[in-house]
């Protein structure tokens, strides 16, 4: 850390800034980073079992799908925002999985459709897309608070996630040879090359998503937006479109873990990702992304939802009641966040006074060090 | 200056700053500034925008720290690190922009912080209805302390202002452009209640762009430019050209008066345009203006504050809505494309764009570099299969940065590491990426250096010569005379007048505008 700090002095003296940038943002990075080694290194001490090759697997599985909901939580808080309704549309991208599993009764025509696995995918996908097609609309066109809008959708995803199974768990997902619909099981709980479904979807949903936030205009007008909105929309970015489409790419996330849970839990359950939102806000937060928005990567937002679900998942290991879990999460979600306040602050004062002592060389009198 | 020990009814000094430096990011607001407020007195601040003066006002009210330097009242070192901490000194202000809470009623707005209380700690609201009403009195306004504030006019809100900075019964009061919604018997009843406090010991430091007004009411002249104080008189010995003189100081470092005009086809041509005042009352911001600039020409729109020339630009780049009338685009003089329906991102592509008067606002993205800040506008060309081509982006910003010479470190430099008048060179530079045929600036000059502004100007005369066509708004009278090839004068939302710079006078173009003559008369002299 001494290192680091006096590599940032060296290179502020030197005036070289974009070196200093990208050293800020590694020690911003860092810092999670940090944390996250922390946390092996202790419960290896702790459990001996941590780092076995089948823990290791398990823990990054459950990262996983909170990961792909913080992924798609930080397209929106990079604009400012926050999607509260993640969680449900979890929920509701699952059950209906399990119906179009079950078959669609069509009854003037007297029959039962039995679509093929791929098309229950699609159209599971396409559920938390429209839902978050109409988070984006009612927060773009309608201008609704995004807390509220989908604080509303929370509540209206959850009940006709609810209204569909009418509260029982669609529970065989097997499908039958005779229908053509087998193999969704299969192929959620499948692990190739060893590493499970949803570790792969991470990993899928990562890549995509670190190229478009760098390497595309969309990415470029979501940060644009999100550090100033006011002056993107007069340097001509299409600032509504960009806002619809964080919403829609956050629910075709949340989307990919209702399934992806569903094929865990092998059952489609309405209450399924109750509270997801908040795990993947945290993992959003702890990885130095700005609630503000405009300031947050992809790299860091996974090294957040690791540091996460390391932390609870070695907190199980080593048999730490729930109650005590619960108390040191939130702690860490706080102290991450104020350490990140405390760097901005630190930051900002030294670029003032580097901005102040230069004109004067005449006058400069021995500073208080 | 003489005896003052031994006659203590000479106008004492009560305030003094002392070499005071202030400065924002890489931009210096204040170059050493000794500035003094006497007793009984007004204290008059002239100079142009940015030159310093409300820096120095905020500093007095405790409202920002100064840098550098520091404030002695009567004698004695204080340090202000808070407007409260001011007013406990018997310090208080009157800001140029309105600070009031319009959700709350006058009474409220008035106490606001400082609420009066009784027994238990509860609100005593008949004692401060009470000397709302006695301050009503004073100023000749029939306001209710009940009223809402957000249901008064923007005058009534300022006699608002005044009065809560009266309420607090300062040693010392500064007035930052108080008069600038009121009308011209409320200035007149503003100035009686002036006198009746320099009469009781009262010092006053008023700052006002209307310059004879400033003129008539005070007793001491200050004038600051560019940071630095630069005159200090007695009133006896003062005129509106000795102001204006020092005010502008040498001639500007720049003049392109003598740059040859080689005008094209029409390229913007607007033609009865009204613009709803967004600040709402259904009053139109502009009033039927039709205008028209040539490719290569170089027009200034001149006026004061309100006089609509902020709404008109923003409405032409496609922020404000137009309420009627037609704005066309290129084409020859006799059609064009017109505009007046289409968004700001379908403008910049047919050649429209602006640069914003509030660069920090509305300018930037604070949170990206240089680079990033020049390439914004022009993504989608820089695109190849969805992603942003890295060669052509990065020899595009480096065009760039080199055709309207940002010093920088590097493209990957934060913005916010560079000084006012580069980071408003990347501001321009970023619409000219686009190709623009018209280019629209809202005081481009706002908050930066003179040798910055030359630059500025020398960029848009260089750009000028290829054919663009440039609209830009300025409040500075100079800036408007070396630095154009036409002058439209603005007030009220209307065309008032045009002027060639070649030909016109710096006093000719302030009264068109009405900044010279504003419908007061001396205080003494009996109206009608």
């Amino acid at each position: 850390m001494s290192e680091l700090s006096h590599a940032a002095g060296k290179a502020a003296a030197a005036q070289d800034t974009s070196r200093k940038i990208n050293l800020r943002a590694l020690m911003m990075e860092g810092r999670a980073l940090f944390a996250l080694l922390l946390i092996v290194v202790v419960f290896s001490l702790l459990s001996p079992n941590f780092l076995s090759a089948d823990n290791l697997i398990i823990m990054t599985r459950h990262v996983a799908m909170n990961a792909i909901l913080a992924i798609g939580m930080l397209l929106v808080i990079l604009n400012g925002g926050i999607d509260l309704s993640v969680g449900s549309t979890v929920g509701l991208s699952g059950v209906v999985a399990g119906m179009l599993l079950q078959g669609l009764e069509i009854k003037s025509l007297n029959v039962f459709l039995y679509p093929a696995v791929w098309v229950v995918i699609i159209v599971s996908l396409g559920v938390g897309t429209l839902v978050g097609y109409v988070n984006g609309v009612v927060v773009a066109r309608l201008k609704v608070a995004p807390f509220i809008a989908t604080l509303g959708m929370l509540y209206v995803a959850r009940g006709i996630a609810l209204l569909i199974t009418n509260g029982t768990p669609f529970s065989s997902l097997e499908g039958e040879a005779g229908l053509g619909n087998t193999g969704f099981l299969t192929f959620l709980k499948g692990a190739p090359l060893g590493l499970p479904m949803p570790v792969w979807a991470m990993i899928l949903f990562a890549a995509i998503f670190a190229v478009v936030l760098s390497k595309s205009p969309f990415g470029r007008w979501l940060y644009a937006t999100g550090g100033n909105e006011r002056a993107a929309e007069l340097s001509g970015v299409p600032v509504k479109k960009v806002q619809t489409r964080i919403y829609v790419l956050s629910g075709l996330c949340a989307a990919a873990v209702g399934l992806l849970l569903t094929g865990d839990l092998s059952s489609a359950t309405p209450a399924a990702g109750e509270f997801f939102e908040l795990n993947a806000i945290a993992a959003v937060v702890i990885g130095g992304a700005a609630l503000s928005g405009g300031r947050g990567t992809i790299r860091g937002t996974l090294i957040g939802a690791f540091v996460i679900g390391f932390l609870v998942d070695g907190l199980v290991l080593i048999g730490v009641s729930q109650f005590w879990q619960q108390i040191i999460k939130g702690a860490v979600i706080i102290v991450a966040v104020a350490l990140d306040q405390l760097q901005q602050t630190l930051q900002k004062r030294r670029s003032a006074k580097a901005a102040v002592s230069p004109p004067k060389p005449s006058e400069r009198t021995p500073a208080p060090v | 200056m003489f005896q003052e020990a031994a006659s203590p009814r000479q106008p004492e000094v009560v305030l003094r700053a002392v070499d005071i430096t202030k400065t924002y990011g890489a931009t210096q607001a204040l170059k050493g500034v000794n500035f003094e407020v006497k007793r009984g007195k007004v204290t008059v601040l002239f100079g142009e925008n940015g030159a310093g003066k409300s820096t120095l006002m905020k500093i007095l009210a405790g409202v920002e720290s100064p840098t550098g330097g520091h404030l002695e009242l009567d004698g004695e070192r204080i340090e202000l690190r808070s407007p409260n901490q001011a007013v406990d000194h018997g310090i208080s202000i009157i800001h140029q922009e309105l600070n009031l809470c319009p959700n709350m009623s006058v009474r409220d707005n008035i106490f606001i912080g400082r609420e009066r209380t009784r027994a238990f700690g509860t609100v005593d609201y008949r004692g401060e209805r009470k000397i709302v009403r006695g301050l009503m009195e004073r100023l000749e306004e029939k306001i209710d302390p009940n009223t809402l504030v957000a249901d008064l006019r923007l005058g009534q809100q300022q006699i608002v202002e005044i009065a809560r900075a009266l309420a607090m019964d300062a040693r010392i009061l500064i007035m930052d452009e108080p008069t600038s919604a009121l009308s011209a018997s409320e200035v007149e009843v503003l100035f009686k209640v002036i006198k009746d406090l320099t009469g009781n010991g009262v010092a006053i430091v008023y700052i006002s762009h209307h310059l004879e007004e400033a003129i008539a009411i005070s007793d001491h002249a200050v004038v600051f430019r560019d940071g630095e104080l630069v005159a200090t008189e007695d009133a006896a010995n003062i005129d509106l050209p000795w102001v204006v003189g020092k005010m502008v100081g040498r001639a500007a470092e720049y003049d392109f008066r003598g740059e040859e005009r080689d005008y094209g086809d029409v390229a913007l041509s607007i033609e009865h345009l009204k613009v709803v005042d967004a600040a709402g009352e259904g009053r139109l911001a502009v009033n039927d203006v039709s205008l028209t600039v040539r490719h290569g020409e170089i027009v200034c729109l001149y006026g004061l504050m309100g006089a609509g020339r902020t709404e008109l630009v923003e409405a032409l780049a496609g922020r404000g809505a137009i309420a009627s009338g037609s704005v066309k685009l290129g084409g020859g003089d006799i059609s064009g494309i017109d505009i007046s329906g289409t968004s700001i991102i379908e403008r910049i592509k047919l050649g429209i764009g602006l640069v914003p008067e509030d660069r920090q606002r509305d300018g930037l993205v604070q949170s990206m570099s240089v680079g990033q800040n020049l390439s914004l506008s022009s993504l989608l060309e820089l695109t190849k299969r969805f992603l942003i081509s890295r060669g052509r982006e990065s020899s595009r910003i480096r065009d760039g940065i080199s055709e309207v010479r940002v010093k920088t470190p590097g493209p990957g430099a934060a913005i916010t590491s560079l000084s006012g008048g580069n980071q408003q060179k990347v501001v321009i530079g970023k619409m000219l990426l686009t190709d623009p045929k018209v280019l629209l600036l809202d005081e481009p000059t706002r908050g930066i250096d003179v040798g910055a502004k030359g630059e500025i100007f020398s960029l848009l005369f260089r750009e000028a010569k290829k054919g663009l066509a440039v609209l830009y708004v300025t409040s500075e009278i100079g800036e408007a005379i070396t630095a154009s090839h036409r002058i439209v004068v603005m007030s009220k939302g209307r065309v008032v007048r045009e002027f060639d710079p070649y030909t016109a006078s710096r006093e000719e173009i302030m009264a068109a505008s009405g900044e010279s003559e504003v419908g007061i008369h001396p205080i003494g002299t009996p109206s009608e």
